[in-house]
């Protein structure tokens, strides 16, 4: 009963996310210039002719910049969760393979890393780059990455301290076996899960940061700063305000169902 | 009494650790990034358009930047241990006294916030334990991943669109009586709500199984005090012991939600001086806020202690 109400939560988070992903990805295709406006039409309605979803207060298409900034969340989230899964992966295997003074010297700095809440790590890097969004993905994967380490370096650690993987360096099997059939197995499904997590952290973080006007700024399409632009229009057009938000949530729900485990 | 000095040395730790890696993150900065940082700075501040070299000499005199990077580590050290933060770029105030001014208002906002969650996130799920896999329960566990997936920002956003300009019940923004508070602290309380409800909810079901529980009934308790002495007690550790790991999402939460409701605490202050590059104030409520952190987190050991004797040491 309650396997087949896991698998159901995850098909739905596959499914949300495919529709995302699709949007995403096809949809500034067929649309044109986000950037293009039109202050004849501002604040069209959804379903207005030529506008699917309405246009803004510039009379820009709802539709195209909702896509492109789909794009580019999902990009910059993929993008920052990788660049923290491979350190974070690597320096796991470091310290579990190495132990001694490496391992210590590793927990020591993650403690540090997360001793501080992620985002408080993410401003202070904003403070200093006026403008750049590469130094806040860099402070998000550099307080994302303590994750993959600890979850690596855990599970590395009680798989290589096992018999069979003493069996089998005793048999002179290198490290690339104990990695692809003692670690593999186990790790690689939590890495999955750990991956959907931080993405998700990761888009929320970027939109929330862009809202406070922190990071991405408009006119760049991006669903934080789309709503901080749409804010004052908001008695004419609730809509143009919330639908960047859904995207969002429905993203992020999309991520942790997917990603399952526990607390979805 | 051991477990109490224990818990309380290891956040005293994290409390230095917070402090270096608030200070070596900004120097980091400083040194790391391309360019010379005086420009940076200036040009942040006075705009593209206004930097010259003047204004650069001028922000690297008052950073400090000419001077080599373990001079102005240790020197950052040494004025914290003073409980100097140095003066805002801004406003030319002491940043103590700023800080001062914020973190009552941030306190209170959090302190509301738990409560409010606490009221409503164990409770909810402690009764959708009652029958699990039944409609309610279902449900409840839907709308709860749902809140769960939702940014704090958006939920804000939709309660001031809600409460504040479509039926005028409370103030949009700003600080003041009771009023005020309520909207920003709502928005603070439904995301911790929906993760502390599902964490209790897990945790009645599991100790529902329990052979305690089972024990607690057959030796004849009566049903108020097994559910009362035995499952809600058990329950409460990992509800509280999660907290911990939420104190993450409300201290980011705070940053967001009171940009939103212009509520004049530290988070505000901090995203105020990020966007003006106000190198001093970033350190100081960066502290602040990580310091918050820790204080919470502190508070929440000593309530673990407080209600699992087996964290105790032997005594």
């Amino acid at each position: 009963m309650r396997r087949v109400g896991m698998r159901g939560t995850r098909v739905i988070g596959l499914a949300l996310l495919g529709a995302v992903l699709g949007f995403g990805l096809v949809v500034p295709l067929l649309t044109g210039d986000p950037m293009r406006q039109d202050l004849s039409a501002t604040l069209l309605p959804p379903g207005a002719p030529g506008h699917l979803l309405g246009t803004d207060h510039l009379g820009r298409s709802m539709l195209a910049r909702l896509a492109h900034a789909t794009r580019l969340s999902l990009g910059l989230a993929a993008a920052t969760a990788l660049c923290a899964a491979v350190p974070g992966l690597l320096l796991g295997l470091l310290a579990a393979w190495r132990r001694g003074w490496v391992e210590r010297v590793l927990v020591g700095l993650a403690d540090g890393v997360m001793a501080l809440p992620g985002l408080l790590l993410v401003l202070i890097f904003a403070a200093f780059a006026p403008g750049d969004f590469l130094p806040l993905y860099l402070g998000l994967s550099l307080a994302f990455w303590v994750e993959y380490f600890r979850l690596t370096r855990s599970v590395a650690g009680s798989v290589f301290a096992r018999p069979q993987a003493e069996a089998a360096r005793l048999l002179g099997l290198g490290p690339w076996h104990l990695l692809r059939h003692h670690l593999l197995p186990e790790l690689g499904p939590m890495l999955l899960t750990l991956l959907g997590f931080s993405a998700a952290a990761a888009v929320t973080a970027l939109s929330a940061l862009a809202f406070v006007g922190i990071g991405l700024r408009p006119p760049t399409p991006e669903w934080g700063s789309m709503m901080t632009e749409l804010l004052p229009y908001y008695e004419e057009a609730p809509w143009h305000v919330l639908m960047p938000g859904l995207l969002l949530a429905a993203s992020v729900l999309g991520l942790q169902l997917a990603a399952g485990g526990r607390g979805t | 009494m051991g477990g109490l000095i224990r818990a309380l040395g290891a956040r005293l730790l994290q409390a230095a650790l917070v402090a270096m890696a608030v200070g070596i993150a900004c120097f980091l900065m400083v040194r790391l990034l391309p360019g010379d940082m005086a420009y940076r700075v200036a040009a942040g501040r006075y705009g593209m358009d206004h930097v010259n070299t003047a204004a650069a000499e001028a922000v690297r005199a008052e950073l400090g930047l000419d001077r080599p990077w373990w001079q102005l580590l240790s020197a950052w050290l040494g004025d914290l241990a003073r409980f100097d933060l140095g003066v805002s770029l801004v406003s030319g105030d002491r940043v103590v006294e700023e800080l001062s001014v914020y973190l009552g208002h941030t306190l209170l906002l959090s302190v509301v916030a738990l409560l409010l969650s606490a009221l409503v996130g164990p409770p909810l799920g402690v009764l959708l334990a009652m029958r699990p896999g039944s409609a309610a329960d279902r449900t409840g566990m839907a709308v709860g991943a749902v809140l769960r997936a939702v940014p704090a920002f958006v939920i804000g956003l939709v309660l001031m669109m809600v409460f504040a300009v479509q039926l005028g019940w409370l103030p949009a923004a700003g600080v003041g009586g009771w009023r005020e508070v309520v909207l920003p602290a709502t928005t603070l309380a439904i995301g911790l709500a929906a993760v502390s409800s599902r964490v209790a909810r897990d945790a009645m079901v599991a100790v529902a199984h329990s052979p305690y529980l089972a024990f607690a009934r057959t030796k004849g308790l009566p049903e108020g005090a097994v559910i009362r002495r035995h499952a809600l007690r058990n329950a409460a550790v990992p509800v509280t012991a999660y907290l911990g790991v939420q104190l993450v999402t409300l201290v980011e939460g705070v940053v967001i939600v009171e940009t939103l409701f212009a509520w004049p605490g530290i988070g505000h202050a901090l995203v105020h001086a990020v966007v003006a590059r106000d190198v001093p104030m970033v350190q100081g409520t960066a502290l602040a806020m990580g310091l918050i952190f820790v204080a919470l987190n502190a508070a929440v050991d000593l309530t673990c202690l407080a209600i699992d004797p087996r964290r105790r040491p032997p005594s």
